[in-house]
């Protein structure tokens, strides 16, 4: 029998200036993330059961960029997207487009499951939720103050915002965003995906699960999908690992991050933290991200080159961290 | 080394027995589309504008699920995706739900050349293609009535079908597969590179007959159904809910790079990881190599090299 292991983020690229009062708050949450799964893990649920439920957790949630809290579209409306992962046999579920969906990750769940496809977006993936009787609640439910005074200041700057937990005071935000533009696909637009969360997990019986869940970018382009759905990138799992990535979408998609994390154990035979090292070292050329894996050995590891990623991890042994920096 | 041409029209349980009348215009289509294709390159076009164009020729011909001739949802609909991908720098674009763009995989590269994203779907995509002035059409453009009658039978058997499978018993709805004699078209793909190395990939396709609506599969997801860097250029076809979870694009490359293995033993290895009768995938390397493989009956391919060589197949033995 092999011994748990769990991770959580809530998103990497985090502002230096970012208050003290809203670094302890993403750290409360995290800590109660974190303290779900423990719980879940310790009454013998499995990898891919916990993922879910933490995901859950922090969709819930207003405070990251999933669920409730997501970042709008360029519209002023919500469109969340996610994946899950369950390593054993690879199955995964992915959704794309939702708008009154309370738990994205739920109906990836479900479209692994119940349905004979891997991925379901927009309308489709709308109508599959109403035959499957999920909860259901107005795209009002998921829209925050904050995000709406986000999305204007992103709309003056005229650029896809990183962070929009900045308070919404005068156009710091935006001239935050402009003092260090960003290029992203060789187009000046600053680029970081705003807190996306995910969850990756090993269980005692050394399954390894992943899940995603985003918003997606601030001001985005309605039918924009990012990394966080697909498979590879935003999210993997294997009979080795699990992985969860976030930061720059288009960075992620083109290194296959996820994904990558496996490979390198697989094929070049290194452990999860030299695997985790090498992939966020070597894999994203100019692009910026971050991501949380464990291994089916119990080991659990993160890695990321942006300036900070909010994350938080715990093995059976009793380790636990929560960090941002 | 020089330049490198693959293209395919499909894998699955194509019969032996397909009859002329099914097999004879799609072998010609795929042998103008590679003429097509080996032309652009020697008059020096850019793999990705070659895969480009062979890609939209493919889209044009009824008689594969692509663009015109795209099988349909559940609901008699077409929901197209398409994606593109440049090996040396790794940009890439990708559309799916895609219901009157007559050429998907154009709306996919202008995701790429014109927008901060790598992919767009749906209502956002039908928009930015309007908004870039593509050519746009009635859905009813793409519908013909051989995939009338495919999703009729399909949903008589009320189950999901791949194109060109046999039935085979199984207890999971996801991976069980229909018979159709008649059912013989798949997603289609071009790879190319050319004698600077320079490589580029493209796939597209209407998605498998009786879809749920909103349904995505490998084609537009970088690494699975479509992948390209520095090293090799993939276009996958198959079981999508296979490919996806098997990254199989993706891993041509990474065992290239990580196991130093060639072309064809990676392509090889990759295929390995898809169970029996799911799955097939052309690929060329930076090198000028070629690999066609597929662990389906057959798969509709056709490949030609610089210094002179050419193939054209459906099932294991070159149909010259």
């Amino acid at each position: 029998m092999g011994a748990w292991a769990i991770a959580v983020h809530g998103g990497a690229g985090v502002d230096p200036n970012l208050p003290k009062e809203r670094q302890e708050e993403a750290k409360r949450l995290l800590t109660r993330c974190l303290d779900i799964g423990i719980s879940a893990l310790r009454s013998n649920l499995s990898a891919i059961d916990v993922v879910e439920l933490v995901v859950r957790e922090l969709e819930t949630d207003p405070l990251f960029n999933s669920g409730r809290g997501s970042a709008l579209t360029e519209n002023g409306k919500v469109e969340m997207e996610a994946s899950i992962m369950d390593g054993p046999k690879r199955r995964c579920g992915a959704v794309s487009g939702l708008t009154t969906v309370k738990n994205p990750v739920s109906l990836a769940r479900l479209v692994m499951e119940k349905s004979p496809h891997s991925y379901l977006a927009f309308s489709g993936a709308e109508e599959f939720a109403k035959k499957q009787g999920v909860e259901m609640v107005d795209n009002e439910y998921f829209i925050t103050e904050d995000n709406v005074g986000m999305l204007k200041l992103a709309k003056e700057a005229n650029s896809i915002l990183f962070d929009y937990r900045i308070p919404a005071v005068g156009t710091c935000g935006a001239s935050a965003a402009m003092d260090s533009p960003l290029q992203m696909n060789g187009l000046p637009i600053s680029v970081y995906a705003p807190e996306t969360v995910g969850c990756v997990v090993v269980d005692k019986q050394g399954r390894c699960a992943a899940a995603t869940s985003t918003g997606g970018l601030m001001n985005k382009m309605s039918g924009r999908i990012g990394d966080s759905p697909l498979i590879g990138s935003g999210t993997y799992a294997s009979e080795l690992c699990g992985v969860s990535c976030t930061g720059e979408g288009e960075a992620i998609i083109r290194s296959t991050l996820a994904r990558e994390v496996s490979a390198v154990m697989e094929y070049k035979r290194l452990k999860l933290h030299e695997a985790v090292d090498y992939v966020i070292k070597n894999k994203l050329d100019e692009g910026k991200a971050g991501l949380i894996a464990v291994s089916k050995d119990g080991e659990v590891a993160c890695g990321f080159n942006t300036t900070g990623m909010f994350r938080g991890c715990a093995t059976e042994d009793g380790f636990m961290e929560v960090g941002v920096w | 080394m020089g330049w490198a041409i693959a293209v395919h029209g499909g894998a699955g349980d194509i019969p032996l027995s397909l009859p002329p009348e099914k097999r004879l215009p799609r072998e010609a289509a795929l042998r103008r589309c590679l003429d097509v294709g080996i032309a652009a390159l020697k008059a020096h076009n850019h793999p990705l504008d070659v895969v480009e164009l062979v890609v939209r020729e493919l889209e044009n011909n009824p008689h594969f699920n692509a663009g015109k001739g795209s099988v349909l949802t559940t609901s008699g609909t077409v929901e197209m995706e398409a994606c593109i991908m440049d090996g040396k720098t790794m940009k890439c674009g990708a559309v799916s739900g895609v219901s009157t763009v007559v050429n998907a995989i154009s709306l996919a590269r202008l995701v790429m050349d014109k927008t901060p994203h790598i992919y767009l779907a749906f209502d956002g995509a039908e928009a930015f293609a309007r908004e870039q002035g593509l050519e746009t059409v009635e859905m009813s453009h793409f519908i013909t009535p051989e995939n009338i009658e495919r999703l009729k039978q399909a949903q008589e058997a009320d189950r999901v079908q791949l194109d060109y499978t046999q039935p085979i018993q199984k207890e999971v709805p996801k991976d069980a597969a229909l018979a159709d004699g008649d059912s013989q078209i798949g997603t289609v793909g071009c790879v190319a590179v050319d004698s600077e190395g320079n490589l580029a990939t493209a796939t597209s396709t209407g998605g498998i007959v009786n879809k749920m609506v909103g349904r995505i599969g490998d084609t537009p997801i970088i690494g699975a159904g479509t992948y390209a860097n520095h090293l090799c250029a993939v276009s996958a076809t198959g079981r999508g809910e296979a490919i996806i979870r098997g990254t199989i694009a993706r891993d041509v490359a990474a065992v290239m790079e990580f196991k130093g293995l060639s072309l064809k033993e990676a392509a090889a290895y990759a295929m390995d990881r898809v169970p029996r009768g799911n799955a097939g995938l052309i690929a060329v390397s930076s090198t000028g190599e070629v690999a066609m493989l597929f662990n389906t009956t057959g798969m509709f391919r056709a490949c030609a090299t610089e210094d002179g060589y050419s193939e054209f197949s459906i099932w294991d033995s070159p149909t010259e």
